[in-house]
């Protein structure tokens, strides 16, 4: 038996079997992490997700969209979350992918506000126009979040999300762009990721298929373009929602909707889909 | 602890009375595989040519990630130094193919070092220079690359034109006209090209690119270096 001072209170090796040191500091015998050949781990797939973010360039802003569930691989686990994330008045930051890095990103963004307030003095003692031109817009905000992403991909520790960010750059045009895990990024009149790049981007893309069709679009018929894609992304993808969150900004600043229940729906049209697979009658 | 250690035991570090060697790797768990892969291929095509007075870069502005086209319109071809991002007066340009994330950070790296060149010697860096070094950005990355291929074109001191490609980790060639290529063929006599049929001839290869890859078209984005400056031209592609 071990009388030493450091054993008190301790489970008796004897009766509980050996204390695991892995999670011990390094020079206490721990080797969780680098010692002993043991690689540093990092996530190598995403656990709790979301699904496609979907959005539109219009006339004079933006709408955006993604549903509120969170799956735990196929099950609905969270029904409630909300994955689009205003930052200021002229950015929306909507969030596919894994979760956690969502809320991490999340938490990053408002340290982010807090250190550009600060440095913008806004006070008061700025007319509204330098205010307004001082303020991080939606195309600074997507060259910050992209390179936090390539930055992480590059050391192994990618933060594993689809984002778009919709919202108006410095001279208030309709601003929209894509940046993922691997950093890659693009802009487009109308994006979309997850499955919404297969279901809802065709659908859009008949719609705007360039930027002069976006700059002549009006608000009503961007808003109307997305809610049908929200529901034909409710219809095929599995791994959707019908309470979805949609934003859109323009000059007038961000309105945010996070609890839109799909309209109309109806699985009427699935009494008629016959033939797949072995299915003969 | 640290207050029991202090009078009880003599030892500099205190020790856990249940230290045991470390285990096996293997029995906590076994090792983990890494899945991540930083890599990805967003299609499209380059070229790049020069004259006697002039380099021509085209690429087109497709964006692909597999099947799926993220966008019509992501350029692949930068101006590389001037002033400010508008890149005034650059009188270089680099094409990208590859993974676009990384071209996006080479061309970053190549641009803040030709617009230091410029804020420490005081003058601008020339073609070859700056091709040589971007030679040295690339190789430095021999371990981890930049997944790119890479075409630099400029005009040389003399004002004629000069195009040197990549490969992801070096330098490949810088392009001789003169040097024919091929067996037992009497060598072509090399004349350069004038500008009016150098455009057409790119824009050929690039209607006929259009039709056998299914990554490249929606955009044909044109750079044309002369000693007076870069003129950019952007006519439309197949978008199917």
């Amino acid at each position: 038996m071990d009388h030493s001072p450091q054993a008190w209170g301790r489970p008796r090796d004897d009766i509980y079997g050996s204390y695991n040191p892995s999670y011990l500091p390094h020079n206490k015998g721990g080797y969780q992490a680098h010692a002993n050949g043991q690689p540093n781990t990092h996530t190598q797939s995403p656990i709790v997700t979301g699904t496609s973010v979907i959005a539109i360039k219009f006339k004079s802003g933006v709408v955006i969209a993604a549903d509120n569930l969170a799956s735990y691989g196929s099950l609905a686990r969270f029904t409630d979350v909300k994955r689009l994330k205003p930052f200021n008045k002229k950015a929306v930051v909507g969030f596919g992918g894994d979760v956690s890095d969502m809320q991490y990103l999340d938490r990053l963004l408002s340290s982010l506000d807090v250190q550009e307030n600060y440095s913008n003095g806004a006070s008061g003692d700025l007319d509204d126009e330098t205010e307004n031109r001082a303020m991080m817009s939606a195309k600074n905000l997507h060259t910050y979040l992209s390179k936090v992403m390539y930055k992480r991909r590059t050391d192994f520790n990618p933060l594993w999300n689809a984002l778009l960010v919709a919202g108006l750059d410095e001279d208030s045009k309709p601003f929209l762009a894509f940046a993922d895990l691997l950093g890659t990024t693009y802009s487009s009149p109308t994006l979309a990721t997850g499955f919404g790049a297969h279901l809802a981007q065709p659908i859009m893309r008949r719609a705007v298929p360039d930027e002069e069709a976006s700059q002549k679009l009006e608000r009503e018929k961007a808003v109307e373009l997305v809610k049908q894609c929200m529901k034909v992304l409710f219809y095929r993808d599995a791994r959707s929602m019908n309470v979805y969150s949609m934003a859109v900004i323009d000059e007038n600043g961000v309105d945010l909707k996070q609890d839109i229940k799909l309209e109309a729906e109806s699985w009427a049209f699935a009494e008629g889909i016959k033939g797949y697979g072995t299915q003969t009658v | 602890m640290a207050a029991l250690s202090s009078y009880s035991m003599s030892a500099s570090t205190p020790t856990f009375s249940f230290q045991q060697p470390p285990q096996t790797s293997s029995a906590a768990g076994g090792q983990t595989q890494h899945s991540f892969y930083p890599y990805t291929d967003n299609g499209g095509s380059t070229l790049g040519i020069s004259g006697d007075s002039f380099t021509i870069l085209a690429g087109d502005t497709r964006s692909t990630s597999g099947y799926n086209i993220n966008t019509r319109h992501e350029p692949k071809l930068f101006r590389i130094g001037g002033s400010g991002p508008t890149h005034k007066n650059a009188r270089i340009v680099l094409s990208v193919v590859g993974f676009a994330a990384d071209g996006r950070a080479l061309q970053e790296r190549l641009d803040t070092i030709v617009k230091l060149y410029r804020y420490q010697h005081g003058k601008d860096i020339s073609v070859h220079a700056c091709a040589q070094r971007l030679s040295h950005i690339l190789y430095g990355k021999r371990f981890f690359p930049y997944y790119v291929t890479a075409i630099l074109g400029g005009i040389d001191e003399e004002g004629k034109g000069a195009l040197y490609s990549y490969d992801p980790v070096n330098l490949k060639n810088q392009y001789e006209p003169e040097a024919a290529q091929g067996l037992g063929k009497p060598q072509l006599v090399a004349k350069p090209l004038d500008r009016k049929t150098t455009e057409e001839l790119v824009r050929d290869a690039f209607t006929s690119a259009v039709e056998r890859h299914i990554e490249v078209g929606d955009g044909l984005q044109m750079m044309v270096i002369t000693k007076d400056g870069i003129e950019e031209i952007i006519s439309p592609l197949k978008q199917d």
